[in-house]
């Protein structure tokens, strides 16, 4: 069985894409194949990439597809067989079909008799359905962002293709695409290996024959050598790790071909800057590992990933460039983070004023100003109901929460926004709470970031995006479809894990409030945000969330419980019973209702049959018992305790006719399925719950 | 230093370098640009050739001034003015990348002892109201050259593409001298005696004063009242050409002066800058004014395309 091989040649292709591009074009090729049944059960398909090429390679692919018989069905067996022989439409058939008019048979089909022949179809090679399909296979691969490159612009891709290797073993499939026929030649790493072709005798032989080019194609291998290297040369420094950084290694896994590691010094004079910019700088503007000790704190070196192997002269050119490189950037920091202490922190309130909030709406300054009050009226539900904190530092963490916005040392590294407020309201003394609300109030900036550690950080940042998502909705800038340009999903998804996590008793709606004049947008919005944290982050299923949300407004972390309660308990037989007999009450009580009857004033003691007696004793047990574990938020034990009423409830139904025409029965009747129904709510609303 | 050459090339050697490498690839040679730019792509040899479907190819050093960049000479890695060797290639060839390699050997930097990466890096102005996708070129960890395929220009899109390779001159002579400060620079070195002279004895004045003038007293009325009257005359003239669109006269329209028209396109976009740097330009009025700047340059693109098209050059 044939290996088969493709290969597209690129330029460099941006290296936050390529992986998904990969995996991608693997399954393309695997589908073109496995639809075309040119794939033995026991084919195996590798992909490969690196900045210059994606390649898929397929073993045991089947050269020819096998034939098969196919069952044809023609006109009516009546137009067919006229006068005891095929008639001349069954002829016409016979010829479409391929067969002779003698190998023309009846066949039965639930909607009648026809004529039908059996069909011998040909396999087509390998060869001709590559061919004709891995054109279409590259063409629609997904990129974020293309381009043009040719004349006449006849096709958009992530970057100019340049070479095209597509093999059947050794033999070669030259189909074309962007300008290029696909041949058996790759080609091998920019410099280690020259300009010149690397001919490929077979599709088996890629993976090595491109080691000897200097081309390693798996990016497994090229993270498990980085991985190592990064590894031997930080040994090289004594009580060094490198700091993790699985991000970073990704990157730099796809900007090279043939990795090796190499470790730089910058001087120990830097080592006063905040490791936060030391390391910023490092990792995003250079792409280089940072070395700290077991502490965390860091040794005045760095670990750089080359795209290629040099000799030992050429190393120490190379570490002398980035070296330099680093320097200046180092030095620029020093002297934006020297520059910024010219002005202290509460002096840069006033110049907050000159930056722009929104156009619309006003400057930082207005912002911070807006933030303040809704601070205010958030510590005072927070105070009264015993939350302890410190409010004097909290208030003065917002006024000064985005006057770092003014600091030169920001405006070179925005990405360190609040980290560097919050520094230097440390080393102006301004204490260490008001620093730590600074420093992580933008926290958490993706799913996977945790929450701020105080709760006067959680507070500033519940303040500051509850602030900014009213006031856009305020000006219309409200998030619809795939439009969010200020990212208020984000903020929104912000503040409800802060509240879930963080235990603070706030809710939703107090929060929302606080913010101002009743946005009739936001309320919507942030409920949204909520049940897509239900369903994303905490994974419950729609109808467990439908049925919580629907009763009662807790705070988050209570909805939460309640959700996972619910999910805990939904599946055993007695909830599912319970569950269905909710439904069932609630049509009952809305029909009386509908037809006028009133039951408030019947009288117990008119119910006497056994199921009935049962069943008003084991609701007025449940009010007592499930009422103590709704305080206790026990709500697994509470509905556990409702699904145990099933048999009664059930003998209930089964016996007892409500809508009894004898009125005040009826009346005693309605009365004690409504005690049912709202000793069993509270909690969720059961008909939600689908039951399967 | 250990394994640099012993004798880099000074900064007009550099320059000499790459202008004889791109000459003999089939590229033109232009001097630069005459009028104040912020960037080589805003000269017309970039911005006005990109445009239609005519084959051009042709490389230029483009000093470029950035009022807001200027330190008073005080910082060691950033200039007001910098140059930029610009080079156009259009269409591209298929080898242009190891064309591009070819000359970074040809200004003395041996690829086998360094560390080269094409990383993501897509171009893009606003004001131009063009966008590119492309590279900035890392060599050793230093951004060394800017990399774009064109595809769109004064709002056009265009065919064919065009690659602009664009090299720091001041940042790759300091890295092949290693040299810590721009200042240090080796303009040129005497042949004869060695006497050499640096960058600072010929620019850190320059810088200085400019930095003054820009951050210290450039007038702001008047550079307003600049803005406002190129962005007339420069508005009118694209309102002139409209109206000869329907003209069969191709003498009359080969000849109406839209060339002049992007001078004073780009004088307003200088003008832009200046205010920017004294700090007279609020966030809020910032992007009024860019989309002011990026009226007139995409009305001219619009207007040249298609007085190109009619007076029959293309």
């Amino acid at each position: 069985m044939p290996d088969f091989l493709l290969e597209i040649g690129l330029e460099e292709i941006p290296a936050r894409m390529i992986l998904a591009a990969q995996q991608e074009l693997a399954t393309r090729v695997e589908m073109l194949l496995r639809e075309a049944r040119l794939l033995e059960d026991s084919a195996l398909i590798r992909s490969y990439s690196t900045p210059r090429r994606l390649a898929v390679r397929v073993t045991d692919v089947i050269t020819l597809q096998p034939d098969i018989e196919e069952e044809m069905v023609g006109p009516s067996w009546k137009i067919a067989w006229q006068q005891e022989s095929f008639s001349p439409a069954a002829a016409a058939f016979a010829r479409k079909a391929g067969v002779s008019v003698s190998q023309l048979r009846k066949v039965i089909t639930p909607k009648g008799e026809y004529v039908g022949a059996t069909v011998l179809r040909k396999g087509e090679s390998a060869q001709a359905i590559l061919m004709a399909g891995l054109t279409s296979c590259i063409g629609g691969l997904y990129w974020p962002k293309n381009m043009y490159w040719r004349a006449g612009k006849p096709e958009r891709f992530v970057r100019p293709v340049r070479w095209l290797v597509a093999l059947l073993d050794e033999e070669v499939i030259p189909f074309s695409f962007a300008g290029y026929t696909a041949a058996n030649l790759s080609y091998g790493h920019r410099i280690l290996h020259g300009p010149e072709a690397v001919t490929l005798a077979n599709a088996s032989a890629y993976e090595d024959r491109l080691k000897s080019a200097f081309v390693l194609v798996s990016p497994e291998e090229r993270r498990h050598g980085i991985r190592k290297a990064l590894d031997r040369v930080t040994r090289t420094v004594g009580g060094a790790r490198w700091r993790e950084d699985e991000e970073l290694v990704e990157t730099v896994v796809h900007l090279t071909e043939w990795p090796t590691v190499l470790l730089g010094t910058f001087e120990t004079e830097y080592l006063s800057l905040p490791q936060e910019v030391l390391v910023t700088v490092m990792r995003d503007h250079q792409k280089y590992f940072a070395l700290e000790d077991s502490n965390g704190e860091l040794f005045p070196h760095f670990l750089t990933v080359l795209n290629t192997e040099v000799d030992a002269e050429g190393q120490s050119i190379i570490r002398h460039g980035n070296e330099r490189v680093l320097r200046s950037r180092f030095k620029d920091a020093q002297f934006f983070w020297n520059a910024d202490q010219k002005s202290m922190l509460t002096e840069r309130v006033e110049m907050l004023r000159n930056v722009t909030f929104q156009k619309d709406l006003g400057s930082y300054h207005w912002k911070t100003e807006q933030n303040l009050t809704i601070a205010e009226t958030v510590s005072k539900i927070l105070a009264d109901r015993g939350k302890v904190f410190d409010k004097s530092a909290l208030l003065q963490a917002v006024l000064l929460a985005k006057t770092d916005l003014t600091a030169e040392l920001v405006k070179e590294f925005t990405e360190l926004q609040g980290i560097v407020g919050g520094l230097y309201a440390r080393t102006q003394g301004l204490g260490e709470t008001v620093a730590q609300a600074i420093y992580s109030q933008y926290m958490p900036a993706s799913m996977e970031d945790a929450i701020p550690m105080t709760i006067e950080a959680q507070i500033l940042g519940l303040v500051d995006r509850i602030q900014t998502i009213a006031s856009m909705f305020s000006i219309g800038n409200i998030p619809s479809g795939s439009r969010d340009p200020f990212a208020l999903r984000r903020a929104g998804n912000a503040i409800i894990r802060i509240l879930a996590e963080s235990q603070m008793p706030l809710r939703l709606e107090e929060l929302i409030a606080a913010a101002g004049q009743a946005q009739d947008h936001v309320a919507p919005f942030l409920r949204e945000r909520l049940s897509f944290y239900l369903r994303e982050t905490r994974q419950f299923s729609y109808d467990v969330i439908a049925a919580v949300l629907a009763t009662g407004d807790g705070d988050i972390p209570d909805i939460c419980a309640r959700c996972e309660a619910l999910t805990t308990v939904r599946g055993s037989a007695n909830f599912m019973a319970v569950a269905a007999a909710y439904k069932r009450i609630r049509n009952i009580l809305d029909q009386a209702k509908e037809s006028g009857m009133d039951w408030s004033s019947e009288e117990k003691a008119l119910l006497r049959e056994p199921e009935e007696i049962a069943l008003t004793e084991a609701v007025s047990r449940l009010s007592a018992e499930s009422d103590v574990l709704r305080q206790k938020r026990a709500y697994q034990q509470a509905l556990e305790s409702i699904a145990g009423i099933a048999p009664e409830v059930d003998a209930f139904f089964t016996k007892i006719m409500v809508m009894t025409t004898e009125r005040p029965l009826r009346a005693a009747r309605l009365q004690l399925i409504e005690t049912l129904l709202s000793s069993i709510s509270g909690i969720a609303d059961f008909s939600e719950i689908v039951i399967a | 230093m250990s394994g640099q050459l012993t004798n880099p090339l000074t900064f007009q050697e550099l320059l000499f370098r790459l202008q004889t490498f791109w000459a003999s690839r089939g590229c033109v040679l232009q001097q630069p640009y005459d009028v104040e730019v912020g960037a080589g792509t805003m000269a017309p040899e970039t911005f006005l050739r990109v445009l239609g479907p005519r084959r051009y190819r042709v490389g230029y050093a483009q000093p470029s001034r950035r009022p807001a960049d200027g330190r008073y000479g005080e910082n060691p890695n950033r200039l007001f003015k910098h140059t930029q060797f610009q080079l156009i290639m259009k269409p591209p060839p298929a080898d242009i990348q190891e064309l591009y390699l070819e000359s970074l050997t040809a200004i003395g930097i041996d690829l086998r002892r360094h560390d080269l990466k094409f990383e993501e890096d897509n171009w893009e102005s606003p004001t131009l109201g063009a966008w590119g996708i492309g590279w900035q070129v890392m060599l050793d960890g230093l951004e060394i050259t800017q990399f774009t395929y064109f595809q769109q220009c004064g709002g056009i899109d265009l065919d064919p593409i065009t690659a602009e390779i664009t090299y720091g001159l001041e940042r790759i002579a300091a890295f092949l001298q290693d040299v810590e400060s721009i200042y240090d620079i080796v303009w040129m070195r005497d042949p004869v005696t060695g006497a050499e002279v640096r960058y600072g004895d010929i620019r850190l004045e320059e810088e200085l004063q400019f930095s003054v003038y820009n951050f210290e007293y450039a007038d702001v009325s008047h550079l307003w009242e600049h803005l406002r009257l190129y962005e007339t005359e420069c508005q009118s003239l694209i309102d002139g050409a409209r109206v000869l669109e329907n003209s069969k006269d191709r003498m009359k329209i080969g000849r109406y002066p839209l060339l002049a028209a992007f001078d004073l396109c780009l004088k307003c976009s200088h003008l832009f800058n200046l205010l920017d740097a004294r700090g007279a330009i609020s966030v809020t009025e910032r992007v009024g004014v860019i989309a002011r700047i990026r009226a007139l340059a995409v009305g001219v693109a619009r207007a040249y395309t298609n007085q190109q098209t009619a007076a029959g050059k293309e």
